[in-house]
């Protein structure tokens, strides 16, 4: 995945300013950075939910064009879990994951309950098939969201913020979710405020302000010498624990 | 109270319930068809047609029924479009519902959160598909007090038919009182058929409520 100059501006605020980077397969790429830098915004155009100002977004040399009308087979390569928990609350925790792989793919009903099946087992939610999203914590509905995106086997998939509106008892058994993930090679991009997650799932780490990419570094590089001092006063703030020791 | 006169016309007040049980569901059926189709032109705001439902509503709302059906049934004749006084029960009432189920399954859509449509875009569905499977079922639920108050407001609103000499009830109980004087007996039977219509509605839209409050979806 290509992204390349891309811009977005809200009326008159730019909020993405001429953003480039390059998504290699298997790479897990994570975006920090102060709240309202972009980060989710960024995500939410490369799964062109926002229409874009300018630049270019491209999965495997296909452009992903707001409005076009090969989205739905370009966003099937592209799995998303959002912050607040998007789960459609009249379906069974099945009928969640079954609608899109029937509905969109067209695949094979038995097939697909049997790899829902699996991958819910997987996450530790296989006694939970049945049960309606109300009945299930904040913690269980984001493994049944990554689960659902999941089993449309996509290319990459995307995370914004999928702990923030977390307990923090339930954000690591998210967090382990997406690690096991990264294990299996998949193609991510995660959006996060969990700084020691990020450091160990990261193989890039973005750090965003004002719409733009001031660091790109791999994760030692940025947590131990961050170039800029923008990104050392932002890592100090996740390091007040340590300060107050010495 | 003179039963001997009850029971004497109770065929006709048959009659008359049969029609305006007929009208008022053809009637009301097409309002729900208007009510979705405006009601989604409403909720993705689909550029010219928004104006001319939002029109449409306003002029529907703010009109009696009674001078919607004058109009219907005098006015459309003169530019050459004949009209039965059946089908001007029918589209009247229809024209007149239609803004209401409008209204109702409208508010239904615009409770549904965004991130709704925006995850089952992001998982490939097309727009429709989301509206079909995601959005609706959630929106009909929400819309569901709405839609049994209008189809009971818009059943009772059956009893203008008799200005336009359709054989309604209150047509049936106007004429008896006209031709026998006999008021009580004829305005009796006309209450209770109007409840014998209604009360079954009022009890099922009351049991769907509580049992789609039961399966409250919650977040």
């Amino acid at each position: 995945m290509k992204i390349e100059h891309l811009t977005k501006s809200f009326e008159d605020n730019v909020v993405l300013d001429d953003v480039s980077f390059t998504v290699h397969k298997g790479e897990v790429i994570v975006v920090v950075g102060p709240s309202g830098c972009g980060k989710s915004t960024m995500l939410r155009c490369i799964n062109a939910l926002e229409p874009i100002q300018g630049g270019k977004i491209t999965i495997d040399g296909d452009e992903i064009l707001y409005g076009s009308k090969n989205l739905s087979s370009l966003r099937q390569k592209i799995g998303m879990v959002f912050q607040s928990y998007d789960l459609f609350p009249h379906l069974s925790v099945l009928d969640n994951i079954l609608l899109a792989p029937l509905k969109v793919q067209k695949r094979k009903k038995d097939e697909v309950i049997k790899e829902a099946t699996e991958l819910l087992e997987r996450v530790g939610l296989g006694d939970k098939a049945k049960s309606y999203p109300r009945q299930l914590s904040g913690g269980q509905k984001q493994r049944v969201a990554i689960v659902r995106a999941l089993c449309m086997h996509p290319e990459m998939m995307l995370f914004d913020e999928v702990t923030a509106a977390l307990d923090p008892e339930m954000v690591r058994e998210v967090l382990d979710v997406i690690l096991g993930l990264a294990k299996g090679g998949m193609t991510m991009i995660i959006v996060t405020h969990e700084m020691q997650f990020a450091r160990a799932v990261a193989d890039r780490v973005l750090f965003l302000e004002n719409g733009n990419i001031i660091e790109d570094a791999d994760p030692d590089t940025f947590f131990e010498n961050p170039k800029t001092e923008r990104a050392k006063q932002f890592l100090n703030i996740f390091n007040f624990e340590r300060s107050k020791e010495k | 109270m003179n039963w001997d006169f009850i029971w004497k016309y109770l065929p006709l007040y048959e009659k008359a319930a049969l029609l305006t049980v007929k009208i008022g569901w053809a009637g009301i059926a097409l309002a729900i068809i208007i009510g979705i189709l405006c009601a989604i032109v409403l909720y993705f705001r689909i550029a010219v047609l928004r104006r001319i439902v939002s029109v449409y509503i306003e002029i529907s709302r703010n009109t009696p029924l009674l001078i919607q059906l004058f109009f219907i049934y005098y006015a459309l004749p003169k530019i050459g479009v004949p009209v039965s006084p059946e089908a001007c029960g029918v589209a009247g009432l229809a024209f007149l519902g239609g803004s209401y189920m409008a209204e109702a399954f409208r508010s239904g859509l615009e409770a549904i959160e965004p991130i709704q449509m925006e995850s089952a875009l992001s998982l490939g569905l097309e727009k429709s598909q989301a509206l079909r499977y995601v959005i609706m079922p959630q929106a009909v639920s929400v819309s569901v007090p709405a839609f049994v108050a209008n189809v009971i407001f818009l059943l009772k609103e059956t009893s203008v038919f008799s200005a336009i000499s359709l054989m309604d009830l209150m047509f049936t109980a106007k004429d008896l009182i006209g031709l026998y004087y006999k008021t009580t007996e004829s305005l009796l039977m006309l209450v209770v058929f109007y409840l014998i219509i209604l009360l079954p509605v009022s009890i099922l839209g009351s049991i769907l409520e509580r049992r789609l409050r039961h399966a409250g979806f919650g977040s």
